[in-house]
């Protein structure tokens, strides 16, 4: 019986290199088309500029992957050499090894260290250096978003730049942004907290009711992808959908003047309450 | 005649006592077995309240807004006999919480604490026997809280089980916003009490209690990680105690500790301001981080007692595993906010999180190497306990190595809320703790009630159980790698998930068949307590002090002076004839020849 306890937990490496292997390259018998689990990639398809985060992912999986396949190789064979049933050596009355732990508390210790000085750099990138104009000035958000149960309210500061002037551009769930150029926006929240999550941008950020913030991404490719609550904000939290478009730029500055003039002849006000 | 006469007279005294000694033996014991065994019972029947709101929430994922056969149309009759968005974010709460505040955590610093202690450090019983009563009768409570919340307006609370104000603060944010949520805090605070009455006694007993001989470092791994979750429960619980003090506050009597200004939720403006709703989240961390060790230290240590007696040698570097428990616990305290990388809290403090979070992965991985060297050169037997130990061992290894991918924090921006966490989360705490408790149950049967469990039954158990769970959690790694948020009661509203509805629907059909199997382990142990074969006082052949008592032990555990002459894990040891060496045992030079 030992080698058949020995086989199913060999199958865990086994089957679990199988579903990410299969997950990457899109043979996933479950993935339904190819919308996300494009050939050779499997994350939400149409990224940011440089694939820093799938680079770090799968640099991790990598190291992980290593561990994960020899620790289950190595309980395998313990499993299958050492079975009480058909071994018949003396155990090894050993109360361990100095040595043993040492290695093995230097080698992950440097691996971990490895990883998180590699990554640090990403994370300022992606949190704390803010993209900055030609001067040297932070960049001025594109447009602010407003988390509010259920819904994302979209406004962008017009011809002066500023937000809550006149000539403001009010828009519900639909952000557009202009491809090829660094996008900040500022996020707020008007009641509890959500998040804003744009998954095929590699963007997240929680939104705090009393605080102001600012993400940042660079998007390289035109298309349409989704906006995501990822922070539980009640009943509707499943339906507080937003859609990004990412356009060229002549193509913003039209739907911009559209949107703008279909506002004007609409004389969609929101009242002063729910700013 | 006046034999007869006192015989009749105690038999009335008997029968006149029979209820107060009926109370005070099995209700209102002192005893920690007896103790120990009532959180066992309370906490299984949770166990099966907290699965069924799981199936609930697979069923929507797989199936989302259609009729549930059979009780569908007895629970949900007003939506036609389907679940409401209302109602999947009190599932997703309720599930959590039960699990985790109502299972895990009162079943192995309650049940496996309380058994265990007095009787491996070779005690009579805990240091304050009443106390030990209170910490499970504080746990009434809590369970009626907890209950009481279902049959509230919304039918549970449904702000998550982080409870996360806004919304957990305000009473109008959502139906389960009203009395419910003040329950669950209430519930919540009912548990810590009852984890704070029952560390402080584990602390003062294991440190007071031991029998001669029996040195720190001669106790087994199992009183080790009791010992260490005491202290983080001693610790920690206070400052989620008065957390959701604060919080009760904010709700009831209009205080503004997480709530900032100018806030309108559901369009009624709140009138307090000021605070801060960060402040929740690293007061629920401060408490709720190392309460993952909690759920995890002890398991750490059981399993370590089983691999050991089933590979009949000794623990690979006792003393290491000693130190990682530690480690484990030290570092627990300080990366808390590795759960705050997008909350808003300054990215700065982001990167002293990531490296004490990551530092974290090496007393796990110094362990995890050590279980491997106890297998390594063993006699490997192959019961029911170690296969559920052994795949602790091997879903553990899942579970902390996604830890690594969490921990790297602008890998955590994109997974953060997804079910990569969930999948994490499960393989730690289901595939890795909840697998541990059950190898326990099956190791420790003998001992609590004098009979053994049936081991074919429970390897069909072990077994299905195995393949199913992988089946339903494995894959919520591909899942969260693509994005897929958790919490949401319909994900395939958006276009960039609506691929994953079939992989949602396998994973369902796995989740559905792991529960069902779990009618194995109920007959199996309800048959076993009355039917099963007789225990001797040492079924295993193990070392442990528990073992030389008998099966099950009186009142006062030992019919001798347990005297400790060596630590719990000489298995295999050449200075004796048998594979094992009890702790009580003399060693050879100083035992009297027989007669
Ligand atoms: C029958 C076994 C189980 C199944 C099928 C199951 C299923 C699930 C599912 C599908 C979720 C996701 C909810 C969401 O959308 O966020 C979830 C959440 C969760 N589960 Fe389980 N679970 C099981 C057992 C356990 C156990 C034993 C624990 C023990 C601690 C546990 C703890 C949790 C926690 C903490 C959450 C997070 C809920 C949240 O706040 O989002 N589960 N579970
Ligand atoms: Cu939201
Ligand atoms: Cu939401």
């Amino acid at each position: 019986m030992g080698r058949v306890w020995s086989i199913l937990f060999l199958c865990v490496p086994i089957l679990g290199v199988w579903i990410f292997v299969a997950a990457m390259n899109d043979w996933w018998p479950m993935s339904g088309g190819a919308y996300a689990f494009g050939p050779g990639q499997w994350f939400p398809a149409l990224d940011v500029s440089e694939h820093v985060i799938d680079h770090l992912f799968y640099l991790i999986l990598s190291l992980t992957g290593i561990v994960f396949i020899g620790t289950g190789l190595a309980l395998f064979w313990f499993l299958w050499r050492y079975d009480a049933a058909t071994n018949k050596d003396p155990v090894v009355f050993s109360h361990g090894s100095h040595a043993l732990e040492v290695i093995w508390s230097i080698v992950p210790a440097v691996a971990l260290l490895f990883i998180a000085i590699y990554q640090m750099d990403a994370w300022a990138n992606a949190r704390m250096r803010r993209p900055t104009t030609a001067d040297g000035a932070a960049k001025p958000p594109l447009c602010r978003v407003s988390g509010r149960q259920f819904e994302w309210r979209i406004q962008y500061p017009g011809e002066d730049g500023r937000f809550d002037t006149p000539d403001d551009l009010h828009v519900l769930n639909d952000l557009h942004v202009p491809v090829d150029e660094e996008v900040v926006i500022e996020i707020e929240s008007m009641d509890v907290l959500h998040s804003f999550f744009l998954p095929n941008m590699r963007v997240k950020q929680d939104v705090v009711p009393g605080m102001r913030q600012y993400v940042w991404f660079h998007p390289v490719k035109e298309g349409v992808s989704d906006i995501v609550c990822a922070e539980l904000c009640g009943w509707g939290h499943y339906k507080m959908r937003g859609q990004i478009t990412v356009d060229s730029a002549a193509e913003y500055d039209r739907w911009y003047s559209a949107a703008y003039a279909e506002q004007e002849t609409s004389e969609f006000v929101p009242s002063e309450g729910e700013e | 005649m006046s034999t007869t006469t006192i015989d009749s007279h105690t038999q009335a005294a008997n029968s006149e006592m029979s209820i107060g000694h009926f109370l005070s033996t099995y209700v209102f014991s002192r005893d920690h077995k007896v103790i120990g065994i009532q959180f066992l019972f309370s906490t299984l029947i949770w166990f099966v309240v907290g699965g069924l709101l799981a199936l609930g929430i697979r069923w929507q994922l797989a199936w989302p807004w259609s009729n549930m056969p059979v009780i569908g149309n007895m629970l949900f009759s007003a939506e036609g006999g389907q679940i409401s968005p209302e109602f999947y974010t009190v599932l997703v709460t309720m599930h959590a919480t039960v699990m985790i505040f109502l299972v895990i955590i009162p079943i192995l610093a309650g049940a496996f604490g309380n058994f265990l202690i007095p009787l491996m450090i070779g005690a009579d019983d805990m240091a304050f026997p009443t106390l030990n009563m209170l910490s499970y009768w504080f746990m009434w409570p809590a369970f009626i809280c907890f209950g009481a919340a279902f049959f509230c307006d919304g039918h549970g609370a449904a702000a998550g089980w982080t409870s996360y104000p806004p919304l957990s603060a305000m009473t109008t944010a959502a139906p389960g916003s009203g009395d419910a949520q003040t329950f669950w805090l209430l519930g919540v605070t009912f548990v810590g009490v009852s984890s704070m009455l029952g560390s402080v006694n584990y602390m003062t007993t294991i440190i007071q209690m031991r029998a001669p001989g029996m040195t720190m470092f001669r106790l087994p791994l199992t009183i080790w990680g009791m010992f260490i979750t005491a202290l983080l429960q001693a610790f920690a619980l206070p400052v989620l105690t008065a957390a959701g003090f604060m919080l009760l506050a904010d709700r009831l009597f209009g205080t503004g500790f997480f709530l900032p200004e100018a806030l309108s939720v559901n369009n009624s403006p709140m009138a307090s301001g000021g605070g801060q709703p960060l402040l929740w989240q690293h007061l629920f961390w401060f408490y709720s981080h190392p309460a993952v060790y909690i759920m995890i230290l002890p398991a750490m240590g059981m399993v370590s007692d089983i691999l050991a007696c089933f590979a009949r040698k000794p623990i690979f570097g006792y003393k290491p595993m000693v130190y990682s428990i530690c480690g484990i616990a030290g570092l627990g305290f300080i990366v808390w906010g590795h759960h705050m990388f997008v909350s808003g809290m300054n990215p700065g403090l982001g990167m002293t999180f990531m490296v004490a979070t990551m530092m974290i992965a090496l007393p796990s991985a110094v362990k995890t190497f050590n279980w491997l060297g106890t297998v390594y050169g063993g006699q490997v037997q192959f019961t029911t306990p170690m296969l559920f130990a052994l795949s602790f061992v091997s879903m553990f290894v899942i579970g902390g190595l996604s830890g690594i991918f969490m921990a790297a924090t602008p890998v955590d921006i994109v997974i953060h809320d997804t079910y990569f966490i969930v999948a994490h989360f499960h393989y730690v705490l289901f595939c890795g703790t909840a697998m541990a408790v059950f190898g326990s149950i099956y190791f420790w049967f003998p001992k609590m009630f004098g009979r053994m469990m049936n081991e074919t039954w429970g390897k069909i158990h072990f077994t299905l159980t195995f393949i199913f769970m992988n089946g339903t959690f494995f894959t919520m790694h591909i899942l969260g790698a693509g994005g897929f948020p958790r919490r949401l009661a319909d994900p395939y509203h958006y276009p960039t998930f609506s691929h994953m509805l079939t992989m949602n629907q396998f994973m369902t059909v796995c989740a559905i068949g792991m529960v069902a199997v779990q009618v194995i382990f109920a007959i199996n142990f309800f048959y076993s307590l009355f039917w099963g074969p007789k225990a001797g006082r040492n079924p295993w052949h193990a070392n442990g002090l528990e073992w030389q008592a008998p099966s099950p032990p009186g009142h006062g555990n030992f019919d001798f002076q347990p005297i400790v002459y060596r630590g719990p894990y000489e298995y295999g040891s050449p200075e004796t004839d048998e594979d094992y060496y009890p702790q009580t045992m003399p060693p050879k030079n100083e035992r009297p020849e027989p007669a």
